[in-house]
């Protein structure tokens, strides 16, 4: 579930707080976004994408915090993983084009 | 345009056409196929379109025929895998409008892949990319579109379903839409498992239809589990097709002939089911040559993201893995349709995507992602016309009469609120029975009946003590949705008293010709389940 905002990321755009499908994030008056309904993150890795400076970390255990900090996500260059991997770009989408899931298709 | 009408309290109050409740894909059809129909519309969702829902989060095959001679050879063969439950008449002019809708996409300019040869490849839809897009395509068609809006309950003047009224949970106001026709798009029923999207899917759609006295349909097919890694929330059973399954001793799991597991995905998820329920299992992506695995990673990236946040190879390394219960997102059960426009039984009041059932479509199997995402696209549609249609026809009779909110169970209990009974711990008493694979993978009479008397007296505490404040009256209206949606589908399952697709009871295996019909559940805290014959007498009598 989502574990970081990184405040030396975060813009304050707030983009988060209206993408979230489960409301997860509370915006602050001066300051990066909070986790204030962790619980409630489904795991599906669009507050990531979304996020126009990667400075969210979504782990991939769904059932609980892991406790990975952000130190940790910086080292093993996890911030924006997964936008990479679609080939979103500061919160653009991207790569539908290239996606090759018809030759998976094919191979089933 | 809506009107914003002036009001005594501090209410978000709007007048409209039509009122789409939902933000995944049918929800963003339907409001497209209404407005584009010339009609005012309103779409109010829980979350926020674009990223609602089990579509958003995904990557998603579509059950893509195209016209010709083949189309009802196609739809012949897959009806025969329904257990005689689908409707041949409905899987054809679904993939038909599916179909339609998917150049539709593509002329709107949807950037989809190409082929070798340079043909379009339209038979798949990446979440992220398709939901976003949908957005833009909803907004440009002129809907006024509240996020982060659910809706509580509906709204009748008697006669027909004419609004709903809910909360705007980052803006801290009621909401009130007073609509001539709505249309439930508000998802399945995913009882808070922890899978991709299904946070908000808690057949809140099925709560309300009932309240209104529509019925609901295929509630015994919510056996369909998919393979995750270990404590994700990737429900994608794909890559598994490529995956050999071993026991914590490293002991090869076997198919039905004895040969090692080689593909865990279709029938052979009964062979990981029952080694599950012995014990930890672990797999390895192993049986995908190189270039599969490039596309693999390529064409699913969302896949990968638990192992390479973990720090796992899987196609080198064993991992854990587990089996994820679906409840009706990738069950059948649903909304009952009456008629072609996606309609309820109930005036006023339509139904699209996984609200609806299934049945007709994909009968007692599952429809996977791809017939879904096709009925998503074509029921959307239908849904959207249909709401439009009505609206049109109701024209003068337009917001005079008085309406009245019918929720009740989580707002109105029969009873005194009691305030310890919480929301979430109804939702893991629901959950300890429809969960399970060992109560809901595997069934048997005995075991359902328990699960019966349980959830009977969940609903009974539901019914009369839960209710929430504030914004918490979204909770206890969830909470309550899925003790509905998990009584239904109990008491659906011990009436059908045979196996039939993903409804398998150890009991009573194969399949009893006498039951090759559905059956619909009428009520809600006092409800009947008939079968279609008696319906169909019913409806003519």
């Amino acid at each position: 579930m989502i574990e970081i905002v990184s405040a030396a990321r975060c813009v304050e755009c707030d983009i988060c707080v209206k993408v979230c499908p489960t409301n997860v994030f509370d915006a602050t008056k001066d300051g990066a976004p909070v986790i204030a309904r962790q619980d409630d993150c489904q795991t599906c890795f669009l507050c990531e994408i979304y996020c126009p400076t990667d400075a969210l970390y979504v782990a991939e255990f769904a059932e609980g915090p892991t406790g990975i900090t952000e130190a940790q996500v910086e080292a093993r260059q996890l911030f924006g993983g997964y936008a990479r991997a679609l080939g979103w770009k500061r919160g653009k989408a991207g790569g539908s084009e290239f996606d090759p899931t018809h030759r998976i298709r094919v191979a089933q | 345009m809506s009107m914003p009408q002036k009001s005594a309290s501090d209410r978000l109050q709007l007048q409209t056409d039509v009122l789409v409740l939902g933000g995944g894909p049918s929800a963003a059809w339907a409001a497209v196929a209404a407005a584009e129909s010339g009609a005012q519309v309103v779409l109010a969702d829980k979350g926020y379109l674009g990223t609602s829902g089990a579509t958003a989060p995904s990557n998603t095959g579509t059950w893509c025929v195209p016209p010709g001679d083949n189309r009802h050879a196609v739809v012949e063969r897959r009806w025969q895998r329904t257990g005689e439950l689908a409707d041949q008449r409905w899987m054809l002019r679904c993939v038909d409008t599916a179909y339609r809708n998917l150049l539709r996409l593509s002329e709107w300019g949807y950037p989809f892949p190409s082929e070798d040869d340079g043909r379009l490849y339209i038979a798949n839809l990446r979440g992220p990319d398709y939901m976003r897009f949908m957005r833009r395509r909803v907004l440009l068609a002129g809907v006024t579109v509240l996020d982060h809006h659910p809706a509580l309950e509906l709204l009748s003047d008697g006669d027909a379903v004419v609004g709903a009224a809910g909360i705007g949970r980052q803006a801290g106001q009621d909401w009130r839409v007073d609509a001539n026709a709505v249309v439930l798009a508000t998802g399945g029923c995913a009882f808070r498992e922890r899978i991709l999207g299904g946070t908000g899917l808690t057949g809140d759609g099925y709560l309300m239809a009932a309240e209104a006295g529509a019925s609901l349909s295929g509630m015994e097919f919510t056996g369909k589990y998919t393979l995750a890694p270990f404590g994700s929330s990737l429900n994608k059973g794909l890559p598994f097709r490529w995956a050999s399954f071993h026991r914590e001793d490293g002991s090869p799991i076997l198919g039905p002939a004895g040969e090692p597991l080689r593909n865990g995905i279709g029938d052979r998820e009964d062979e990981v089911a029952r080694a599950l329920i012995g014990g930890p299992v672990y797999a390895r992506l192993d049986q995908a040559e190189p270039a599969l695995q490039g596309w693999l990673r390529q064409g699913q990236p969302n896949c990968f993201v638990p192992y390479d946040r973990a720090g796992v190879d899987p196609f080198t390394e064993l991992f854990r893995i587990t089996l994820r219960a679906e409840g009706t997102v990738r069950g059948t059960g649903g909304i009952d349709i009456v008629s072609d426009d996606c309609a309820t039984g109930v005036s006023g009041l339509y139904v699209a995507g996984d609200a609806a059932s299934r049945e007709i479509m994909t009968g007692a199997v599952s429809g996977g992602g791809a017939v879904n995402s096709s009925w998503a696209l074509a029921s959307g549609w239908w849904a959207g016309k249909g709401a439009s249609a009505h609206a049109r026809r109701r024209g003068g009779k337009a917001f005079r009469g008085t309406a009245e909110p019918l929720g009740q169970a989580g707002l109105r209990p029969a009873a005194a609120a009691r305030a310890d009974i919480a929301a979430a711990e109804v939702i893991e008493a629901v959950r300890n029975e429809v969960t399970p694979l060992d109560k809901n993978f595997f069934r048997n009479g005995e075991s359902l009946e328990k699960s019966r008397g349980r959830l009977e007296s969940v609903w009974r505490d539901v019914r009369d003590h839960l209710r929430g404040e504030g914004v918490d009256r979204v909770r206890a209206r969830e909470a309550a949705s899925i003790a509905a949606a998990g009584r239904w589908s109990v008491a659906a399952a011990l009436h059908r008293t045979e196996s039939r697709g993903m409804h398998r009871r150890t009991d009573l295996q194969g399949k009893n010709p006498a039951l090759a019909h559905r059956l619909v559940i009428t009520g809600v805290d006092d409800f009947r389940i008939a079968g279609a014959p008696e319906r169909l007498a019913e409806l003519a009598s």
